[in-house]
């Protein structure tokens, strides 16, 4: 392994300031720190310091969207023979899903990292980790048959605008991954939207699918009083159509655990984002008349749509969710409530998750500002009292 | 007793423990005396190159507040007065005598003397810098009633000296301090004892005093985070607080009459071959020490050859003082640790990494947790912006919301600052949280900025 710090230290003086490619050097700082931890030594008060840094965080939460991502390809692949009602085995499915996402996650990776190394170099920074996992969610959140073209587009709105004005990583309000998909809503919809894009090829050879196959996600076939949508165990394990990485719940829980067991996101806003939605879930079932969408059973609504993906990978997200930990979960609380809501009451749109987490996103520092303001007067209150 | 629970905090485990024993006493042949170990202090020399000092004797004074006094640990001569940039006072260096001669003060009769006759005696003898009040973390005002005076009977942080072996015979000596100190207050003098151990300390045998057991990981021996429970700060407050060593200290010069700062100093770190404790003043060569805990440069955990880092004080709080350097004013410890100068071939992407321990269950340190681990200087990492959210509230046990706290001061907010606790807090409060922050923030080095603000504002 020696070979990468010698090749890293024979290329280090071009790439230095005063170096013929030293306008680079952010860049290849990147690098550098990717393949090897730096030898920086501490020069405070605080002598050692802990193993853990933020490429490991990222790392684990990458893990962590792993068995969702590999899920997603094997589903592409079943949705799409389904829907042509091809005889295709494992193999063959997850071949073509890997063929369909490869493309997503290069474009993903390529527009949103050349911003960030862009813009890095530009400010003379090191290049932030962030990225490492935005870029693969969103991919995981998009239709798998969005053109290339509206998601490089998308990605390079969401790293702009959602993070790079601000100051990069840590400094973003908005879930970057989460407004390229907003971006994408509202500036493409007809890409997103409708019942023809959740299957890979389903709009471009309409002719050729199968009688009966509809490509509509469930949540749209029970909003809309379709016939024939999909039990709760299916939706459970997820061979339904829908976003890439968003159909399995199950999937989903394995990452969930890895995030909660490793302390990387907040199992509080997990947990009060699902009795959010579980409790304006049962205020319906209790006010609707049978039938209707309102007396939809409220579990349905955990492992239909977004909810489970956005509850896990992207409400979580440390930056853009509440800091304080009774401000977790008060924001978790209100996602989950507000995506049932918009759900129910929103017939343009049935997956309230994206703009539920937004919302409350927008929202978080206000929450935060609350808690922290009790904490002021309790202490002034301890001044006086005593 | 009371006993308060403390969850928040993490117990690090590190090799080069010191044992409990004395290695030797340390008679220096050299010591040096730095105005940098005094916070917010400007120095006024007293003395020349080629004067005579006695023990006890001061060597120079606070500008801002001249009555404050800084002595010598031993008599000797001034070898030499070590200045560095604009002529800034570095150290004042004494070859000391063989037979330490001490400045003779009255001895006081603490039960009869008034708060002026031991201020004097404190004020003269150098002691009073021993004296550190909250908020800020600086030399208290002789002017001053605080509203408590908190004591922490003891040292959670890693590798720290073990306050009830260095204090074994002193609890004499402390009741007298104690005692004395209490006519400085309008309120109580707190004794906080640890509650794994505390019944066995020698401050244990304290009487005059509010004692109360704290149990917990570690910061709960920081006597910060002791107040914020006890008696918190508010605008305006102060709260004074003496290390027990110190207390010692001035139980001997209001008894005896003569400023004797000897100590039980823990000599410890990875890097110590034979830990322990050695017998000596404040200002000694940390090389010295070196030699009598036998460490040398070998290599670090990788096999790569590395040298030491010298540390006047615990890994977690103390100052990088070099080769060169010596025991601080406030410290009894010292550590020894390897440079952590290498680079780690996908350090960060390793499944298992057993040599690194890390609070985080992304590695697998949890696995043995009494593991003690050779800890060294490297950073594990680059800066980045705050971006984990909960990790810091994880191992900071007060009222406090630290990340606020510490965007206020990078904002230079006062209100803010006043309003998320500055007057609470010093650098050793936040240590852990710069301990285990993955963004790798130096967040002392923050707090100490903002309690500069908080004195340029206040001045």
């Amino acid at each position: 392994m020696n070979w990468i710090l010698k090749t890293i230290d024979k290329m280090k003086p071009t790439f230095s300031k005063g170096g013929k490619l030293g306008w680079l050097h952010s860049t290849f700082d990147a690098f550098e720190t990717f393949a090897a931890v730096p030898a920086t030594t501490t020069s405070g008060r605080v002598h050692i310091k802990d193993a853990v840094d933020i490429k490991r965080v990222m790392i684990v939460v990458v893990m962590a969207l792993m068995p969702a991502f590999c899920f997603g390809m094997w589903n592409t692949g079943d949705q799409h023979s389904l829907a042509f009602g091809l005889q295709w085995g494992f193999w063959m499915k997850v071949w073509y899903g890997f063929y369909r996402i490869l493309p997503l996650i290069l474009v993903s990776y390529i527009v949103g990292l050349g911003i960030e190394f862009a813009v890095a170099q530009v400010r003379g920074h090191e290049v932030n980790e962030g990225y490492l996992v935005t870029g693969f969610i969103i991919p995981l959140i998009m239709p798998i048959d969005v053109p290339l073209w509206v998601l490089g587009l998308a990605v390079a709105f969401a790293v702009i605008f959602g993070k790079e004005i601000f100051g990069g990583t840590g400094m973003n309000i908005w879930n970057p991954a989460l407004l390229a998909r907003a971006f994408v809503f509202f500036a493409y919809p007809s890409t997103i939207t409708g019942d023809s894009v959740w299957v890979g090829g389903l709009g471009k050879h309409a002719d050729q699918v199968i009688d009966g196959f509809s490509g509509a996600t469930p949540l749209a076939q029970v909003a809309d009083g379709v016939a024939g949508a999909p039990d709760f165990l299916q939706m459970f394990i997820g061979n339904i159509p829908g976003s890439v990485g968003e159909t399995s719940t199950i999937a989903i829980l394995l990452g969930a655990i890895v995030l909660i067991w490793t302390g990387v996101a907040s199992w509080k806003i997990m947990v009060s984002c699902v009795a959010g939605a579980l409790a304006v879930g049962f205020l319906a079932n209790g006010l609707a008349e049978p039938g209707t969408f309102a007396a939809y059973p409220a579990v349905k609504h955990l492992v239909m749509g977004g909810f489970a993906f956005g509850a896990v990978f992207m409400a979580t997200d440390p930056v853009s969710s509440a800091q304080t930990e009774t401000g977790k979960w008060i924001y978790g609380f209100l996602i989950g409530a507000m995506c049932v809501i918009l759900r129910l009451f929103n017939p343009g749109y049935r997956e309230g998750m994206m703009l539920a987490i937004l919302l409350m996103n927008t929202m978080a520092p206000l929450i935060d500002w609350c808690v922290v303001r009790k904490n002021i007067r309790r202490r002034e209150k301890r001044a006086v009292a005593k | 007793m009371e006993t308060i629970r403390l969850h928040k905090g993490l117990d690090l485990h590190l090799k080069g423990e010191a044992q409990k024993k004395v290695l030797q006493t340390l008679v220096p042949e050299v010591v040096s005396v730095k105005p940098s170990d005094f916070r917010n202090m400007v120095p006024k020399l007293l003395v020349a190159e080629g004067d005579a000092v006695k023990a006890g004797q001061l060597l120079f004074q606070d500008k801002k507040r001249p009555q404050i006094g800084f002595s010598s640990p031993v008599s000797g001569k001034v070898k030499a007065i070590v200045r560095g940039e604009k002529r800034k006072l570095l150290a004042v260096e004494i070859a000391a005598d063989k037979e330490t001669q001490y400045v003779q003060f009255e001895p006081l009769a603490i039960s009869k003397a008034s708060r002026q006759e031991i201020q004097k005696v404190l004020l003269e003898s150098g002691l009073w810098a021993g004296i550190i009040q909250r908020p800020y973390g600086i030399i208290a005002n002789p002017e001053d009633t605080p509203k408590a005076i908190v004591i922490s009977a003891f040292n959670s942080a890693p590798l720290a000296a073990d306050v009830n072996f260095t204090m074994k015979n002193e609890a004499d000596a402390i009741q007298i301090a104690v005692d004395a100190l209490a006519k400085f207050t309008s309120g109580k003098v707190y004794v906080n004892l640890n509650a794994e151990n505390g019944s066995g300390s020698p401050l244990n045998l304290l009487r005059n005093v509010e004692k109360t057991m704290f149990k917990g990981p570690h910061p709960a021996g920081n006597v910060g985070v002791q107040i914020n429970h006890l008696c918190p700060i508010g605008k305006g407050e102060i709260v004074w607080t003496v290390q027990p060593h110190i207390l010692a200290a001035m139980g001997k010069l209001l008894s005896k009459g003569i400023c004797d700062v000897t100590r039980l100093v823990a000599v410890t770190g990875p890097r110590a071959v034979n830990p322990g404790y050695v017998k000596c003043v404040p200002g000694v060569a940390v090389k010295d020490l070196k030699a009598i805990a036998g460490a040398v440069d070998t290599e670090d955990i990788y096999g790569q050859p590395t040298g030491v880092r010298y540390v006047s004080g615990n890994p977690l709080n103390g100052e990088n003082v070099g080769e060169d350097g010596s025991l601080g004013f406030y410290d009894d410890s010292v550590t020894f640790l390897a440079e952590g100068n290498y680079r780690e071939i996908f350090g960060w992407a390793k499944i298992f990494r057993p040599k690194k321990f890390s609070m985080s269950k992304s590695y697998f340190s949890w696995l043995c947790p009494k593991k003690q681990y050779k800890a060294d200087t490297n950073v594990n990492g680059g800066e980045r912006a705050f971006i984990v959210s909960d990790v810091y509230g994880k191992v900071l046990p007060m009222d406090i919301y630290p990340v606020y706290l510490l965007k206020a001061i990078l904002a230079e907010d006062i209100e803010k600052m006043e309003q998320f606790g500055i007057y609470e807090v010093i650098g050793e409060d936040f240590a852990l949280c710069e301990y285990v922050d993955p963004s790798k923030i130096e967040i002392q080095k923050i707090i100490d900025k903002g309690i500069d603000l908080m004195l340029k504002e206040m001045a």
